[in-house]
C-alpha cells in the first residue's frame, strides 16, 4: 500500500506501562500514527496487542504513560468527554461483538439511534448504505447467530463506521477466517481506508493481511516494540524475534 | 480506574467478601449519579418494564393463587378447630396483603428476573457486547443497569398488587367450594378493618425488593468473568444473593413498618 498524504499525528503513545498483577503486559511502549496512516501491530497471541488497542479508547487504563488520540490525552478523560472521544473512533472487535438480540441492520443502527438525532427512517437508510459498502445489505434482516464469521466481521466493521469516525481500530480482523475470506476482509479494510481517509491501527498476526493493508508495521514482543518501520524492511531486521516471526508467518 | 474503564481485562483474582461489598458500594454510587443525569433511555426502560412486569405476570398470578388456596385450606382447618371460622376471610386478606403477596412476588421475580438479568448481562460481558456499547460512545451502565433496576423498582409493587388480588380471589374460590359464600360478602368480611396502612407500606416495600433484585442481577452480570461457566455462575449467584437479601430486607422492613405505623 502506498503512503497516504500525512498531516500531523492521530495517535501518540509514550512510555506506556501496564501489568496484570505481576505480569507485565506493556513495558514502555512508544508508538505514533500519522493522520491517514494505517499502522499494523504484529505480535504473537497473548502479547498485549489487544490490550494496547483497548487503551486507545479508554476501555482500559495504563499503569503509567501517555496516550494522545486525535489531540486529546485519553488517560485523563472520564465521563461524557470520554464518550464524546469514543464517537470519533470506530472499534472492530476480534469476535465482532455483535449485539445478539438485534438484527444485522439494527446492530448498525444502534449507535445512530443512541447518539444522533436521526429519525428511524434516516437511520435505516444510513445503516443500509453502510451495509452496502461492506457487501452485507442482503443479510440486513438476519440475526448475528445466523451469519458466518466473515459476515460478522463485516457487520462489525459496518457498525464501527456508522458514526463516520476519524479513526479505526481493528482487533484481529482476519483471525479465525479462511484465507479467501481473510483476503476479502483485508481488501475491504483497504477500500474503506481509501474511501474514508481514516487513520487506523490494525492488530493482527496475519502477515498476508499486514502486507496488504499497512503503511507501516510495528512488532510487539514481551511488552516492547521491537520493530517499527515498513513491511518490506521487516525481512531485513536483525532482531531474532522479528526474523522468526517473518519466517514462520510466511512474510 | 474510572467507572467507564473498569472490569475489562478479566485477569484480576476473585475478590474477597469485603471487596465484593466494596465493589457493590461503588456500583450503587455509580447508579445514584447515573440515574439522575442525562441521557435517559426511556425506550429501553419501557422494554425492561415489559420484560419484568408483563412477562412475569402469569407466574406471579399463579404464585399468588397457590398462596390463596393453601392459606384458605390450612387456615380453615385451624379456625374450625377453635370455633373461629368466621375470621377466615380477614385472615386470608390480611396475610396476603401484609406478607404472603409481597414476599412471594419478590421471590418469584428473584428467580425469573434475577437469573435473567445475571445471565443476559453476563453473556454480553463475556462476548464483549458491553465493551462494544462503551466503544461506540454509549454509556453501557446507564443503558443496561439503570433501566433494568428502575424497571424492577417500578414493576414489583404492581406485580404485588396483582398477586394479592389473585391470592384473595382464589382464596375465596377455595373457601366457597367447601362452604358457599358470595364473593361480595367474602370481600366485605375480609376487608373489614383493613386500612391503607395495612396495604400501602407492605405493597410499596416491594419497590425495595425490586431494587435489590435489579441491583444484584446487574452487578453480578456486569462483573462476569470466565466464559460460559462464568455466565452460569452469575445467573445462579444473582438468584441466590438477591433472594437472601430480599428475605433479610423483609425482616428489617416489617419491623420498621410496625414501628412507623404505631399510633
Amino acid at each position: 500500500m502506498t503512503s497516504p498524504a500525512l498531516g500531523g499525528e492521530a495517535i501518540r503513545i509514550a512510555d506506556l506501562y501496564t501489568a496484570f498483577g505481576s505480569q507485565k503486559v506493556l513495558d514502555g511502549v512508544n508508538l505514533s500514527v500519522a493522520k491517514g496512516e494505517t499502522l499494523v501491530v504484529l505480535g504473537r497471541s497473548g502479547t498485549g496487542k489487544s490490550v494496547l488497542l483497548r487503551h486507545l479508547i479508554g476501555l482500559q487504563l495504563p499503569d503509567s504513560g501517555s496516550i494522545q488520540v486525535l489531540g486529546e490525552e485519553i488517560t485523563s478523560l472520564s465521563g461524557q468527554p470520554l464518550y464524546d472521544m469514543r464517537k470519533k473512533v470506530g472499534f472492530v472487535f476480534q469476535n465482532a461483538a455483535l449485539y445478539d438480540s438485534l438484527s444485522v441492520v439494527e446492530n448498525v443502527e444502534f449507535p445512530l439511534g443512541h447518539l444522533t438525532p436521526m429519525t428511524p427512517a434516516q437511520r435505516r437508510e444510513r445503516a443500509m448504505e453502510i451495509l452496502a459498502q461492506v457487501g452485507m445489505e442482503e443479510a440486513a434482516s438476519k440475526m448475528p447467530a445466523d451469519i458466518s464469521g466473515g459476515m460478522k466481521k463485516r457487520v462489525g466493521l459496518a457498525r464501527a463506521l456508522a458514526l463516520q469516525p476519524e479513526m479505526m481500530l481493528y482487533d484481529e480482523p482476519t483471525a479465525g477466517l479462511d484465507p479467501i475470506t481473510s483476503g476479502e476482509i483485508s481488501d475491504l479494510i483497504l477500500k474503506l481506508q481509501e474511501e474514508h481517509s481514516l487513520s487506523s491501527i490494525v492488530v493482527t498476526h496475519d502477515m498476508r493481511s499486514a502486507k496488504a493493508i499497512s503503511n507501516r508495521v510495528a512488532m510487539l514482543d514481551d511488552g516492547k516494540i521491537v520493530y517499527d518501520g515498513s513491511f518490506e524492511a521487516l525481512q531485513d531486521s536483525e532482531n531474532p524475534f522479528v526474523s522468526l516471526f517473518v519466517q514462520k508467518g510466511g512474510g | 480506574m474510572s467507572p467507564e474503564q473498569e472490569g475489562v481485562n478479566g485477569k484480576a483474582p476473585s475478590p474477597s467478601f469485603l471487596e465484593w461489598f466494596g465493589e457493590l458500594g461503588a456500583f450503587v454510587a455509580k447508579l445514584v449519579t447515573s440515574t439522575f443525569t442525562r441521557p435517559f433511555h426511556f425506550r429501553e426502560l419501557l422494554q425492561q418494564m415489559h420484560e419484568v412486569g408483563t412477562r412475569s405476570l402469569p407466574l406471579v398470578l399463579l404464585a399468588g393463587a397457590s398462596t390463596g388456596i393453601v392459606l384458605s385450606l390450612q387456615t380453615r382447618e385451624s379456625l374450625v378447630r377453635f370455633g373461629a371460622k368466621s375470621l377466615l376471610p380477614v385472615i386470608i386478606v390480611m396475610t396476603i396483603l401484609k406478607e404472603s403477596g409481597p414476599i412471594i412476588t419478590a421471590l418469584v421475580v428473584c428467580g425469573r428476573i434475577g437469573a435473567g438479568i445475571g445471565a443476559q448481562l453476563g453473556s454480553m460481558k463475556v462476548t464483549e457486547q458491553i465493551d462494544a456499547i462503551e466503544a461506540s460512545g454509549v454509556n453501557a451502565f446507564r443503558l443496561l443497569a439503570v433501566t433494568r433496576i428502575l424497571a424492577c423498582v417500578l414493576m414489583l409493587p404492581l406485580l404485588t398488587i396483582m398477586a394479592d388480588a389473585s391470592g384473595i380471589f382464589v382464596g375465596w374460590i377455595a373457601n366457597t367450594l367447601v362452604e358457599h359464600v358470595s364473593l361480595a360478602s367474602f370481600i366485605k368480611e375480609g376487608f373489614k378493618g383493613v386500612t391503607f396502612m395495612d396495604f400501602l407500606p407492605s405493597t410499596f416495600r416491594t419497590a425495595i425488593f425490586g431494587f435489590i433484585i435489579g441491583l444484584v442481577g446487574c452487578f453480578q452480570g456486569m462483573r462476569t468473568k470466565g466464559g460460559t461457566e462464568g455466565v452460569a455462575r452469575s445467573a445462579t449467584s444473582a438468584v441466590v444473593i438477591s433472594s437472601l437479601f430480599v428475605i433479610v430486607a423483609d425482616v428489617g422492613l416489617v419491623r420498621l413498618i410496625q414501628l412507623l405505623s404505631r399510633p
